[in-house]
């Protein structure tokens, strides 16, 4: 009664068919491969829109079938049968049995279905789950700082020496010794921008002299201490995260623990221990930088030399604004080390995981540092320092 | 598809590959035909996996001639790499599945770059696979990291099969599986060796495994191959080293049950 056939090359999968009453007697020719892969479904699929009560699939034109063909042929009997169609292949090549019993067998049981729930209900459910996630990062930081306290203190009582010399004396020459360039170049600079704008702006009311007070107290008190701790999180606190991240992928985490090794102890500590005492020179050097930068451009383009810088720079800090600066610098290592660390040990097994986390150790150890500093301030403030 | 019947699908002739004053293999010639099953078996550290990954283009080599389906993959074209890495699928070792895919996701990953098919139909075929290497399509969503060795294994011999490769490289694919899954895995590899006229390059130290799915093996010593026939023939073979690791217990215990 009814035919169809789409003829373009011999080797074009072919699907034809021809009913007879209620039997419908299907024809698959030519190449069943990925190759026609898209072709094939629509083939299939008409097939299924056909009424009848009894399918028969001849596959015995079949030039070559894969698994993508062998499924097409699979789904279209799945399909007639669900529709309370009788559906059966006729003259299957033996060379094809076993690729279509294997897959008769395959997607018979559906996946568990994923939790129910609107795309609203998915948003209320991650918004939860990043505040809850804000819940943990400070637990986790406390955490860490309790372990490190312990493990420096464990290091005390027992053998009373500084946390693994050696690896510490490294991991400083890499967070402090090689970032000196970097830091004074930037502090320099930075030095220099704000005694470049005062200037310009203190020049209108005649009181230029002043700039050496400007730089003087912010440089001090604020701009070397946050510049170097921001440096050195985006420099070391992101390497540290990515080292001890690696190490936890490739199982070298597990391994330090089963020799009864805390990690927190042989990797975590030296890398904290660093930073505290590189921090405070960073920034005495960056300070002194910052400074130096300021002094030229005053002599440069306001004309003050370098002796008068000083002199004014005497009168204008005292001890206090210098100690400001510095006793904020081992806070906010610690605080860079142990973002870093915990960030590094909660990378699971992927390399995105890798990714996200040492983003999230950068992003965090900026934001609490800056907040840190923001509660010395009010601190500092309050003690009239 | 258009490689001529009676030229073997791969053809190392005379390789030479050495890592700076190191030769680790000199002078290697190997033919494997389309349709055959092939297993490489040699002392560790004898080039297997040097071998293996010189055909892959993965290692440059240094004189001789290397020819996967007609072509060097060193020194092919963009558009050749692409052709024929279309018609290979390689199972490394550690599995190498993507991290940041899940199961079924690294299996359709090769049909989406090389394939146009339907969401439907690529899901279904993917979840085919799956369950054909003995996953459970629960397993499917879940991503490497959570998988044990076994299954990560079987999920890397899945996306190996995602395009149903006419070569199939596997780089010691039972090392992992305990005794049940290394069958399954065996009876997997005649099946579709069977159903789609696959060619196997298996490099191995599964004795077993080699009894049961290969059709001959080459065993590789004093860098170069210095056997290859079926495993009946191997007997009759000169070479000590040859002799020594089939002659063993552990080999012939091996042999007796792959033979059944």
């Amino acid at each position: 009664m009814a035919a169809s056939t789409s003829v373009t090359s011999p080797s074009d999968p072919l699907l034809s068919w021809t009913t007879h009453g209620d039997q419908l007697s299907a024809v698959a020719s030519g190449v069943w491969t990925c190759a026609n892969g898209d072709r094939l479904e629509r083939l299939t699929d008409s097939l299924d829109r056909q009424p009848a009560s009894t399918v028969t699939l001849d596959i015995s034109g079949v030039e070559a079938l894969d698994t993508f063909g062998a499924w097409l042929i699979e789904r279209a009997v799945r399909q007639a049968k669900s529709r309370k169609q009788t559906a059966q292949l006729a003259a299957v090549p033996d060379r094809y049995h076993d690729l279509l019993a294997a897959l008769d067998r395959t997607n018979r049981r559906a996946a568990a279905a994923p939790a129910a729930g609107g795309p609203l209900a998915a948003w209320l459910a991650a918004l939860g789950a990043s505040v809850s996630a804000i819940g943990d990062d400070l637990v986790a930081m406390v955490a860490m700082f309790g372990a490190l306290t312990f493990a420096q203190l464990d290091r005390f009582t027992k053998r009373p020496q500084l946390a693994r010399a050696r690896d510490t004396v490294h991991h400083f020459e890499r967070v402090s010794w090689q970032a000196i360039p970097i830091i004074l170049l930037i502090t320099f600079v930075v030095g220099a921008i704000i005694a470049q704008q005062g200037l310009f702006y203190f020049r209108k009311f005649g009181a230029q002299d002043y700039v050496v007070n400007l730089v003087g107290v912010l440089v001090l008190r604020e701009l070397a201490v946050l510049i170097v701790a921001i440096m050195v999180a985006g420099r070391s606190g992101s390497a540290f995260t990515a080292e001890l991240g690696s190490m936890k992928m490739r199982e070298e985490i597990d391994a330090l623990r089963t020799m009864g090794l805390d990690p927190i102890d042989v990797l975590a500590l030296p890398r904290v221990v660093a930073l505290v005492f590189g921090l405070p020179i960073l920034t005495f050097l960056g300070g002194l930088a910052a400074l130096f930068g300021g002094a030229l451009i005053a002599w440069l383009d306001g004309g003050m030399s370098p002796a008068t810088f000083i002199a004014r720079l005497q009168d204008a800090v005292s001890l206090s604004d210098f100690e400001v600066g510095i006793i904020k610098a081992p806070c906010m290592a610690l605080v860079i080390g142990a973002v870093a660390c915990t960030e590094g040990l909660r990378v699971e097994g992927s390399a995105v995981s890798l990714g996200i986390q040492t983003t999230a150790s950068v992003v965090k150890s900026i934001f609490l540092v800056i907040v840190l500093d923001g509660l010395f301030a009010i601190f500092f403030s309050a003690i009239g320092m | 598809m258009d490689v001529a019947r009676h030229e073997p699908v791969i053809q190392v002739r005379d390789l030479v590959v050495a890592f700076d004053d190191r030769v680790v293999l000199d002078g290697l010639s190997l033919d494997v035909d389309r349709g055959e099953t092939l297993g490489v078996v040699g002392a560790s550290g004898a080039g297997k996996s040097v071998l293996l990954r010189t055909l892959l283009g993965l290692i440059p080599k240094s004189g001789g001639s290397v020819r996967v389906l007609g072509i060097d993959l060193r020194e092919a074209s963009v558009r050749e790499r692409h052709s024929v890495g279309r018609r290979c699928g390689t199972l490394f070792q550690q599995g190498a599945l993507f991290s940041s895919l899940s199961v079924v996701e690294n299996v359709q990953f090769p049909m989406r770059e090389y394939l146009h098919l339907s969401d439907r139909l690529r899901r279904e075929v993917a979840m085919a696979k799956i369950e054909m290497v003995g996953l459970d399509p629960n397993d499917a969503s879940k991503y490497p990291a959570q998988l044990s060795g076994g299954m990560n294994k079987r999920a890397a011999l899945a996306r190996a099969l995602a395009l149903d490769p006419e070569i199939l490289f596997l780089d010691e694919p039972t090392s992992d599986l305990d005794n049940i899954a290394a069958d399954e895995f065996d009876n997997l590899i005649r099946t579709l060796r069977r159903t789609l006229g696959l060619t196997v390059f298996m490099v191995t130290h599964d004795l077993a495994s080699v009894g049961r799915v290969c059709d001959r093996v080459a065993a590789i010593a004093d860098k170069l191959i210095v056997f290859t026939g079926p495993l009946a023939a191997v007997v009759q073979a000169q070479h000590p080293w040859v002799k020594a690791y089939f002659g063993g217990e552990r080999a012939r215990a091996a042999l007796a049950i792959g033979a059944r």
